[in-house]
């Protein structure tokens, strides 16, 4: 971690607050503290705050704010660090339909690992994964702290198609496609939740901070939660 | 009031100035590519700088206006048409009801903004009337517009024939170019690049690839070594950020860029330089980079935009 943060310029519109360099909670709560601090205080003609791993990216106008302005701002926030206390994180819960013919990867992951499929959706289940940030597409969220024991490196060629919903990891990732893309990690499940809509305040079912835990359910179950969930959407 | 498609083009899309305040949802900010162009054309109309208008590529649709309004259409020059008449662009000129507009084809310049007084009116999704196609949201139903949609138009007060004719001469314009050099502010890891990889890049000249999109342009070009690794912990993406990979070729990330990416960044294109990129041709066009610091990148800006706004208000004043 850096003791003190790195500023860096992305451009003329765009400020990095870096606070260091590995993926890990003490940095990741240092960036989320400057984002609530700058949500909660917004200097005129910053646009919005982005959270990362271990950097909070400032947009903001240029036609109405310096970077000198900026930079002057956020170091006096920084230095009032205790005054903007982090939220209470969420716990979030994310239904999932384990192995069957949404968890094609499930088997492999098992045997890879030396375990049976059973204690691979054990080991899963069973981890709280702090939400790190999200990115990539709408609503992916990249979970942190996946166990060791069923890490499994992602598919050598990626599929063309992951359906939506889908659950899956790759190295020591986990986490959940919101849409259909293509993807290269390994699936073992998936969720009749919707991880983002569009249509919905606010958009994503996830945001950076929260705590998510994968909760194993039947067929029964996803098959009515799914149609609750289109339900409530509209579309 | 509202322009019905007759043809919807290659790939017209409603944009405004983007979708703002999501993207640590994950969500491009998308808009248009040349915010410059649809600044323009909304400033010649009568609009607030940020409405939403058609963001027109290569190929034009064919539009038909269902009562008199008035249109701008500026940046490439599609050879834009009225009643079959060739109009000028960044110039206001007054439709009749009935009258068509379409493109005869493209001379210079790869998008086109048609801009008409109220703006074009689609609901807002996330406070934006931006199109993010990858996504299927925004916009007009969330894609390009084809033959039978139609476009309703927001009211406008203002006297049309009074801004009819008003326009913006070249001296205010981007140096836009088939072969624009460039200005960049390096950073945020230009630190991951030997010192010849940043001179390679400063010196270098930049093919735009045949799949630059609106996500992105892939450059090709003399390849960038980096010291180490070609990899980064994933932070966020700006917009005009120049991402390089292992591949050691250059990626300009564009308005429907991911909001987060995870290889070095050498150097962002500079605000009042992202029109010169929107209008570059895939395939055919190329670019150069040139260093800057952002007090000057940020002067230079705010000097463009002011002189597009001051130049019009003359205008104003002379009638």
């Amino acid at each position: 971690m850096h003791s003190e943060p790195r500023f860096l310029l992305a451009g003329d519109a765009a400020l990095v607050v870096e606070f260091g360099n590995k993926i890990d909670e003490e940095i990741s709560r240092r960036v989320r503290s400057l984002a609530t601090a700058l949500e909660e205080n917004p200097i005129p003609g910053q646009a919005e705050v982005v959270p990362t791993y271990r950097s909070l990216l400032v947009h903001y106008d240029p036609l109405r704010l310096s970077y000198r302005d900026l930079v002057d701002f956020v170091h006096i926030i920084l230095r009032k660090g205790e005054e903007y206390p982090l939220p209470e994180p969420r716990m979030v819960e994310i239904l999932a339909l384990y192995g069957g013919e949404f968890g094609p990867d499930l088997p492999f992951v098992a045997e890879h690992n030396g375990l049976s499929i059973d204690e691979v959706i054990r080991f899963h289940s069973g981890t709280v994964y702090p939400v790190y940030m999200l990115g990539f597409s709408p609503g992916y969220a990249y979970l942190g702290g996946l166990p060791e024991e069923i890490a499994t490196p992602r598919l050598p060629t990626p599929r063309t198609l992951v359906p939506a919903g889908s659950v899956a990891l790759a190295g020591r990732q986990t986490g959940v496609y919101p849409i259909a893309t293509p993807g290269g990690w390994r699936l073992i499940g998936r969720t009749p939740l919707k991880l983002f809509d569009p249509e919905r305040d606010p958009p994503t079912l996830l945001r950076v901070g929260d705590q998510v835990r994968f909760v194993p359910i039947s067929e029964e179950e996803y098959w009515a939660r799914l149609e609750r969930e289109e339900e409530k959407g509209g579309s | 009031m509202a322009l019905e498609v007759l043809e919807g083009g290659m790939l017209t899309t409603v944009q405004d100035m983007g979708r703002y305040g999501y993207e640590r949802f994950g969500i491009p900010v998308a808009g248009a590519m040349d915010p410059f162009a649809l600044r323009a054309a909304n400033t010649l109309v009568g609009n607030s700088w940020d409405k939403a208008g058609l963001e027109i590529t290569l190929t034009g649709p064919t539009l038909r206006a269902t009562e008199d309004c008035l249109i701008a259409v500026t940046g490439a020059d599609l050879t834009p048409r009225v009643k079959g008449r060739e109009i000028l662009l960044w110039m206001a000129v007054f439709v009749r009801r009935g009258w068509i507009i379409d493109f005869a084809g493209r001379r210079t310049g790869c998008r086109a903004y048609l801009a008409v007084a109220g703006g074009i009116d689609v609901p807002l999704v996330m406070g934006s009337r931006s199109t993010y196609l990858r996504g299927g949201f925004g916009g007009f139903e969330g894609r390009a517009l084809r033959q039978g949609d139609l476009l309703a138009v927001g009211p406008t007060r203002l006297d049309l024939f009074a801004l009819a004719g008003r326009s913006i001469g070249t001296d205010f314009l981007p140096p836009y170019s088939e072969e624009p050099q460039v200005e960049v502010i390096l950073g945020p890891q230009d630190d991951y690049f030997t010192g010849e990889g940043l001179a390679v890049f400063l010196s270098g000249r930049y093919k735009v690839s045949s799949t630059a999109d609106r996500m992105g342009y892939r450059l090709q070009g003399p390849p960038i070594a980096h010291r180490e690794t070609a990899d980064i912990i994933s932070d966020g993406i700006a917009l005009g950020v120049i991402q390089v990979p292992a591949d050691e070729q250059p990626i300009v990330m564009m308005a429907d860029r991911q909001t987060t990416g995870g290889y070095p960044k050498i150097a962002t294109v500079v605000s009042a330089d992202i029109p010169l990129l929107a209008q570059c041709l895939p395939g055919k066009s190329s670019v150069s980079f040139k260093a800057t610091t952002i007090e000057a990148a940020q002067l230079r800006y705010r000097k463009m935009i002011a002189d597009l706004e001051s130049g019009l208000e003359e205008d104003l004043d002379m009638l």
